[in-house]
């Protein structure tokens, strides 16, 4: 396969939103009640779809998600992190389906080969964003064990959320533009969940931030081998 | 403007024809996921099929499903494409669809305020509804007794197409197709 600036985008954007449903996904049957098991499946399935689009505009879909190496995924960290407490996936899926959100707007309002997929995942994401906006209120400004646990969630990843704003060949985005809004909007669901923006680096030597180059951390090695072990010890295999 | 033939009115009512995998009492034509048909020559067709949501996993289903009535009524060629352009969106559902989304237990969704341009513009509203609320949208309405004061369970439900609410006039839990 050649990467072409067009493919490049298409697994970068792809990439995120299979990882991410793949790690949502690890929730069936541990969700805390049954209506957020529903809720995250869901939301893991509207991640997938919109992989199958990306990832068929990049190649074929089935060999991208299940034989490539660790070292070709072009997805951030931050959706590649172990889903953590409950708390780690509410803050996951704030910093990540509001900056999704972001995105899709800007691309679905040009033209452009992602325009189709973005201006109807937009809409899927607004119910994204608006799960993890309610749950982080509820969290943070819940009892004293729920907000330690949400601000605890809030700060691990911090550090990895630097690096959605790192500029995807192939796309034409405002990415200074993206990255104020999204410190808008996710500051304001913290302080309104009685939460303090964390104050750790976002970028630079301290903070996460090479996924869209190829280079992962130690849990992503060990998630691609429970994604991909059915796929490649029985090749061709189907239902 | 493109000619629809005889042909292709008539495929495109049978395509229409096929049930939701999920929804049965709802045929693709209510849910306004058929987009058009192009016959070439006289046993050939492609339909444009629009999916609700972008990982609806009905749509496997739905696309062998109007193959074989296709088939049935002497095609010999059916080609059944996805389109994602123009979005599907809730409003797209007939109102014939959303009288048998009620009458099968299931709230329709309520109609999207219209948009000046530009693609985004879902809000989502406060989670409980009641009558003569301010809410441009209106209230969701009990589709067992009719009642608008209803809270969230849930903000998905069996499909992600549907929200979980629960009526506080009757208590009865319901899934409401949410808008989209």
């Amino acid at each position: 396969m050649t990467v072409t600036a067009h493919t490049g985008a298409a697994l970068a954007l792809g990439d995120d939103a299979l990882v991410l449903s793949h790690r949502l996904g690890e929730w069936a049957g541990h969700a805390p009640v049954l209506e957020e098991e529903v809720a995250l499946a869901n939301i893991a399935l509207d991640l997938l779809g919109q992989a199958r689009v990306l990832l068929s505009m990049a190649g074929d879909e089935d060999e991208l998600a299940y034989l490539r190496e660790e070292r070709a995924f072009r997805n951030l960290q931050l959706v590649e992190q172990p889903g953590g407490d409950f708390a780690h996936t509410i803050a996951r899926q704030l910093y990540f389906s509001t900056y999704q959100r972001l995105l899709y707007t800007q691309l679905a309002a040009q033209e452009g080969a992602f325009a189709g997929l973005a201006a109807k995942a937009v809409k899927e994401v607004a119910y994204h964003q608006d799960h993890a906006e309610q749950w982080t209120l509820r969290l943070g400004d819940g009892t004293a064990q729920s907000h330690e646990r949400m601000r605890r969630a809030c700060e691990a990843l911090w550090r990895f959320t630097g690096e959605m704003f790192q500029p995807i060949e192939g796309v034409e985005v405002d990415w200074a533009g993206l990255q104020t809004a999204w410190l808008e909007s996710v500051s304001d669901t913290l302080r309104r969940a009685t939460l303090e923006v964390p104050e750790g680096p976002r970028s630079g030597a301290w903070a996460a931030g090479a996924g869209r180059q190829g280079l992962h951390t130690e849990p992503f090695g060990r998630m691609l081998a429970e994604m991909q072990h059915l796929h490649r010890s029985h090749p061709g295999a189907s239902w | 403007m493109v000619t629809v033939t005889a042909l292709e009115e008539e495929l495109l009512r049978l395509a229409g024809s096929v049930p939701d995998p999920e929804l049965p009492t709802l045929t693709l034509e209510d849910l306004g996921v058929v987009r058009a048909v192009h016959a070439r020559g006289t046993d050939a067709v492609e339909v444009e099929l629009t999916p609700t949501y972008t990982g609806c996993p009905a749509v496997e289903t739905m696309s062998r499903d109007i193959e074989r009535v296709l088939h049935e009524h002497g095609m010999r060629e059916v080609v059944v494409r996805t389109v994602l352009t123009p979005a599907w969106s809730t409003d797209d559902i007939t109102a014939e669809g959303r009288r048998k989304l009620q009458e099968f237990g299931i709230a329709p969704p309520r109609p999207n305020r219209p948009q000046a341009s530009g693609p985004v513009a879902v809000r989502l509203g406060p989670t409980h509804t009641v009558a003569g609320s301010p809410e441009p949208d209106g209230p969701v309405c009990c589709p067992h007794c009719g009642s608008a004061e209803t809270e969230l369970l849930s903000r998905f439900s069996s499909t992600a197409c549907k929200a979980l609410r629960r009526c506080l006039t009757c208590r009865e839990p319901f899934d409401h197709f949410k808008e989209l």
